[in-house]
């Protein structure tokens, strides 16, 4: 039996770069960052004072106090994501989906946030004072739940939690329900709201983050010489995959396709990449394969690009090993650039950038590379966006413990 | 404290912590049906009393209260 084809019907997003696709689709071609100081808390004596937080969002205001106050910010977040998602699809977002509809979120650490605030006050007033919702806003899962719920989703449900390459997974496994006939549509997403005091904190002791305090829109600079680490960033990108056939039959609009999806693990270090990004290579390789095309095929690569000093120098190494001298033609860039990163939220939201740079024929730059690293020397799309009808595009997502989730877009 | 004062810091407490719709908090109110109050919020709704007027309850005074009256009436016993 042949494969279904999986399409994109909707997408929904909120991020650092805006409150909605069109938005931040515009910051991204203009080559806009969406990074700056931190306003949701004070900084106190942390190492790092700037993040990509999402603004002019209230959520007592989007879904009421009451409702509101169940949920971490990452839930509030991954709601107002699959509303828009599920209204750009042409669903009634009051109408229950039902049980063929599933969902897969993918987070790097859910309710972080949550987590942060219960211990808080049980350290200041026992055990007795912890709030009841205190666990069902922290699980990973909450997400997956809580926009389950809200949307009346009964079918297959999945949470992923592959850290920086989780929403990667995420749309990769909601492709192969969709492709093996388990159901027609699925709700998939990543999320994360993890611009916390402790989270930051504990990211700059690993010195994974930027520390360049006094200049947050141009900190993040992936394969730059000056580079020194990535840029937290919290937000939720939700999209609706659906089978062809239903897509059609329901004469839903068709952003592009989904058709590879390779998935491996470095087994090699809890944080560093493995040399050369052997992973890396692997899960490219397999998410070519499972397309049917080759690195001659694809026009666009949408790198993991975090602007730390092993990630780009390793991702290079892995496009170099996989593509050949088609290393040097291929069009590659990093929007992490602008957004910062979104760690579980990353990559659903550059799938959305693939399949808007197919449809639009647009790559959005990579900004703040002005100071190219010699490791680093293939077309990054250096601070300008760039023209280009395409066909095929890539999306590389690496993540802590060693995690690699490749996918392939197609506009056809 | 009269049973109306009790009332009003009880409805104070709805509206202010718990984002509740304010003329939905009457007396007759049940606190699951026309509150939207489930499980896990009861135990918010506890904490909250507990500080609010400096005084423990325990589970099983709970088995009785239903509406916001019964509430009403159970703290104004213990204060």
């Amino acid at each position: 039996m042949s494969k279904r084809r999986v399409v994109i019907t909707g997408l929904g997003t909120i991020n650092p770069l805006g409150n909605n696709v069109s938005d931040s689709w515009e910051k991204l071609i203009n080559g806009i960052s969406g990074i700056d100081n931190i306003t949701s808390f004070d900084t106190g004596d942390l190492p790092v004072t700037f993040a990509g937080e999402v603004k002019n969002f209230d959520a007592n205001e989007y879904m009421g106090k009451q409702h509101a106050r169940k949920l971490d910010r990452s839930g509030h977040l991954s709601i107002y994501a699959a509303e828009q998602a599920l209204l750009d699809a042409g669903f009634n977002p009051e109408e229950r989906m039902g049980s063929n509809c599933g969902i897969v979120f993918g987070t790097g650490i859910g309710g972080i946030g949550a987590t942060e605030d219960a211990v808080r006050v049980y350290d200041e007033r026992g055990a007795s004072r912890i709030n009841p919702l205190a666990i069902t806003q922290l699980m990973p899962n909450s997400s997956t739940g809580q926009v389950a719920i809200k949307f009346g989703i009964e079918g297959p449900s999945l949470t992923i939690t592959t850290a920086c390459a989780a929403s990667a997974n995420a749309v990769g496994e909601a492709k192969n329900m969709i492709e093996n006939g388990i159901v027609d549509i699925v709700v998939v997403g990543g999320t994360e709201s993890g611009t916390t005091p402790m989270t930051i904190g504990a990211f700059a002791q690993i010195r994974a983050l930027s520390t360049k305090n006094d200049t947050p829109a141009e900190a993040c600079s992936p394969f730059d010489k000056n580079r020194d680490g990535f840029v937290m960033a919290e937000g939720s990108t939700v999209l609706i995959l659906e089978s062809e056939e239903s897509a059609k039959s329901r004469d839903a609009k068709i952003y592009g396709y989904i058709v590879g999806y390779g998935s491996t693990t470095d087994a090699h270090h809890i944080t560093a990449p493995a040399e050369g990004g052997e992973g890396a290579v692997r899960a490219m390789d397999q998410a070519l394969k499972d397309a049917n095309l080759s690195v001659d095929d694809v026009d666009y690569i949408n790198a993991h690009g975090t602007s730390t000093p092993a990630n780009d120098k390793n991702e290079t190494s892995a496009i170099k090993t996989l593509f050949g001298t088609k290393a040097y033609e291929v069009d590659i860039s990093s929007t992490k650039s602008m957004t910062g990163h979104l760690l579980g939220g990353a990559g659903a939201f550059e799938s959305m950038v693939c399949i808007l740079s197919l449809q639009n024929g647009v790559i959005p730059p990579t900004i703040n590379l002005n100071d190219k690293d010699e490791e680093c020397d293939l077309n990054y799309t250096p601070n300008n966006a760039v023209n280009k009808d395409m066909n095929i595009a890539m999306s590389n997502s690496f993540g802590f413990g060693g995690h690699n989730g490749v996918l392939v877009f197609s506009k056809t | 404290m009269e049973t109306n004062e009790v009332f009003d810091k009880v409805k104070g407490l709805f509206v202010e912590d718990l984002g509740i719709d304010e003329s939905k908090v009457t007396m007759e109110a049940k606190l699951e049906e026309d509150l939207e109050i489930d499980s896990l919020g009861i135990v918010e709704v506890v904490m909250a009393f507990e500080d609010e007027f400096d005084i423990e309850i325990d589970d099983e005074e709970l088995a009785d209260v239903s509406t916001v009256g019964e509430a009403v009436k159970l703290l104004h016993s213990k204060i």
